[in-house]
């Protein structure tokens, strides 16, 4: 497989705080149209592996590649959408939900550039896909957290992203969120060849969906396969199971 | 040249007041909404005060002071943004560093000219009624370039204090559009210097915007209201000031502070009403 046929590739990359490596010889890669989970107990190392793989962190020694790029030489980052853990939101923040998703357009057409006429189409779309189009001028303040947490989704979708990368989006969302969630991934992916990679620790909600599981114990890849061969040995991919964390420990 | 306007406008030196607070007032509060976001409401004073020092170092030399304020004042704003962004001092610690060292070497400057210089009176507590033509002159140059460079970056400037990693992830020049805000945030201020002083200008750049996100329920609104505000507290506080006798940049800045606790007011019963 050549190197640009992947979304994301990172190999054999190596990270430490201090004397703690937290990333000891990560492998891991993400191509065109499929659904990766990454999963793993706190301190696993998960966040740390989604920082050097969007380049907001240099791993110490191994390689990383954004469609077949080192992070800092992309040049078309708007290929890239990135959703962060559960953005914390200033008291008062004056700014309406399609204040909020159009943000995310910004960068793809040039930061000192006026919003083109196709710039709302692209925003009604994002708000479709999240079920939000009715919110569209509601202060986000005034949302429940998943469907902050959905418009936050909506901004990551709105510059057309090849490679979705989502940071626990849907902990603590209720359940019509994580549907809505579900659909919104499952759609980008599968229709349009969207390479998804999802970190969570709840993923009840699209373990039908997945193509590859991941699983990161000790800043080290544990299991990388399809969901389909850890549930066929006895193991629920439940959201909120009181197993999860012994399953967690269980691979490898 | 004097313009026929009405009372309290209708000399000169108080149509010069009303242009170079027309200018601040509505900079500073454009500045202010950004730096409310990303929760550097302070920041104004910490530049302000390395303004002071910048005041002083130019009335010593015998220079305009406007100017090496300037410098002082950007030097101090883009060191401020670089610890935060670099991590190498939180926020508010790199403000209350440069609050201090400002201000301790704005009187030890001031001590160096051998006295109390009055004129740096004008500029701790602002005297815009003494506003020359040419100080007007360069405070509506300052102000034009502000509002032009807001008008093309403010809905990057708005990506970025909204989620300063997202925006970075996107491929948004966060470094650069953050130094810039800094780089604006002393311009202001030293536009307001001699409107309002460098003790009161976080003033202007912090109560219209409370004002305003009161008021708006977005961010081009806030954006607009708190503008509205502070121009309204410039107009309504020189008008005060004049028919009172009173010290206009403190009656400015107590006219934006009781447009904050009206609308606060307002916003509380409504948040009442709606929850009954």
């Amino acid at each position: 497989m050549p190197l640009t046929a992947d979304a994301l590739r990172l190999d054999d990359v190596r990270y430490a705080y201090g004397r703690h490596a937290v990333l000891d010889g990560v492998s891991l890669h993400v191509r065109a149209g499929e659904f990766v989970a990454l999963t793993g107990p706190n301190g696993s190392g998960k966040s740390t592996l989604v920082r050097v793989a969007l380049g907001l962190s240099a791993p110490h020694s191994g390689e990383v590649h954004l469609f077949g790029e080192v992070p800092g030489a992309l040049r078309q980052r708007w290929r890239v959408g990135y959703v962060p853990q559960r953005a914390m939101l200033v008291d008062h923040l004056p700014a309406t939900v399609e204040e909020v998703v159009a943000s995310g357009g910004v960068a793809r057409r040039g930061w000192a550039r006026r919003p083109r006429r196709d710039d709302p189409v692209r925003v009604d779309r994002a708000l479709e896909v999240v079920a939000l189009s009715d919110q569209r001028r509601v202060p986000i303040t005034e949302l429940s957290g998943g469907q902050q947490q959905r418009a936050f989704i909506a901004r990551a979708l709105v510059s057309e992203p090849e490679l979705l990368v989502l940071d626990e989006p849907i902990a603590g969302v209720d359940v019509e969120s994580q549907a809505r969630f579900r659909d919104a991934l499952v759609t980008r992916c599968h229709q349009d060849g969207v390479a998804v990679l999802l970190v969570s620790h709840e993923l009840g909600a699209v373990a039908d969906d997945l193509d590859r599981l991941v699983v990161l114990r000790g800043g080290r890849v544990v299991f990388d396969d399809t969901p389909e061969k850890l549930t066929a040995e006895g193991v629920s991919l439940g959201v909120h199971r009181t197993d999860l964390p012994v399953w967690l420990e269980g691979p490898g | 040249m004097t313009l026929p306007l009405p009372w309290p406008f209708d000399r000169q030196y108080m149509q010069l007041a009303l242009l170079s607070g027309l200018v601040v007032g509505a900079c500073a509060p454009l500045i202010g909404t950004f730096l409310v976001q990303k929760r550097l409401s302070l920041m104004g004073d910490g530049v302000g005060h390395m303004a002071f020092a910048g005041v002083a170092a130019g009335l010593l030399a015998g220079v305009s002071p406007l100017w090496t304020a300037l410098v002082a004042a950007v030097a101090g704003a883009v060191t401020i943004e670089w610890l935060r962004l670099h991590q190498r001092a939180s926020g508010d610690l790199a403000l209350a560093v440069f609050f201090y060292t400002g201000i301790a070497g704005g009187v030890v400057l001031t001590g160096l000219a051998g006295s109390l210089n009055a004129g740096v009176l004008t500029y701790l507590f602002g005297s815009v009624l003494t506003v020359s033509p040419a100080d007007a002159r360069s405070i509506f140059i300052l102000g034009v370039v502000i509002l032009a460079v807001v008008a093309v970056s403010w809905r990057a400037m708005f990506a970025v204090v909204l989620d300063e990693e997202a925006a970075r992830v996107a491929g948004l020049p966060v470094d650069a559009l953050s130094l810039g805000l800094a780089t604006l945030t002393a311009v202001t201020v030293v536009a307001a210097m001699r409107v309002v002083g460098v003790l009161l200008v976080a003033a202007l750049m912090v109560l219209p915007v409370g004002a305003a996100q009161r008021l708006a329920r977005s961010f081009a609104a806030t954006l607009r209201w708190a503008v509205a505000v502070g121009v309204g507290s410039v107009v309504v506080g020189l008008a005060v000031a004049r028919a009172g006798g009173l010290a206009p940049g403190g009656t400015i800045v107590l006219v934006a502070s009781a447009t904050f606790a009206l609308t606060s007011t307002i916003d509380l019963g409504r948040r009442r009403v709606r929850a009954s």
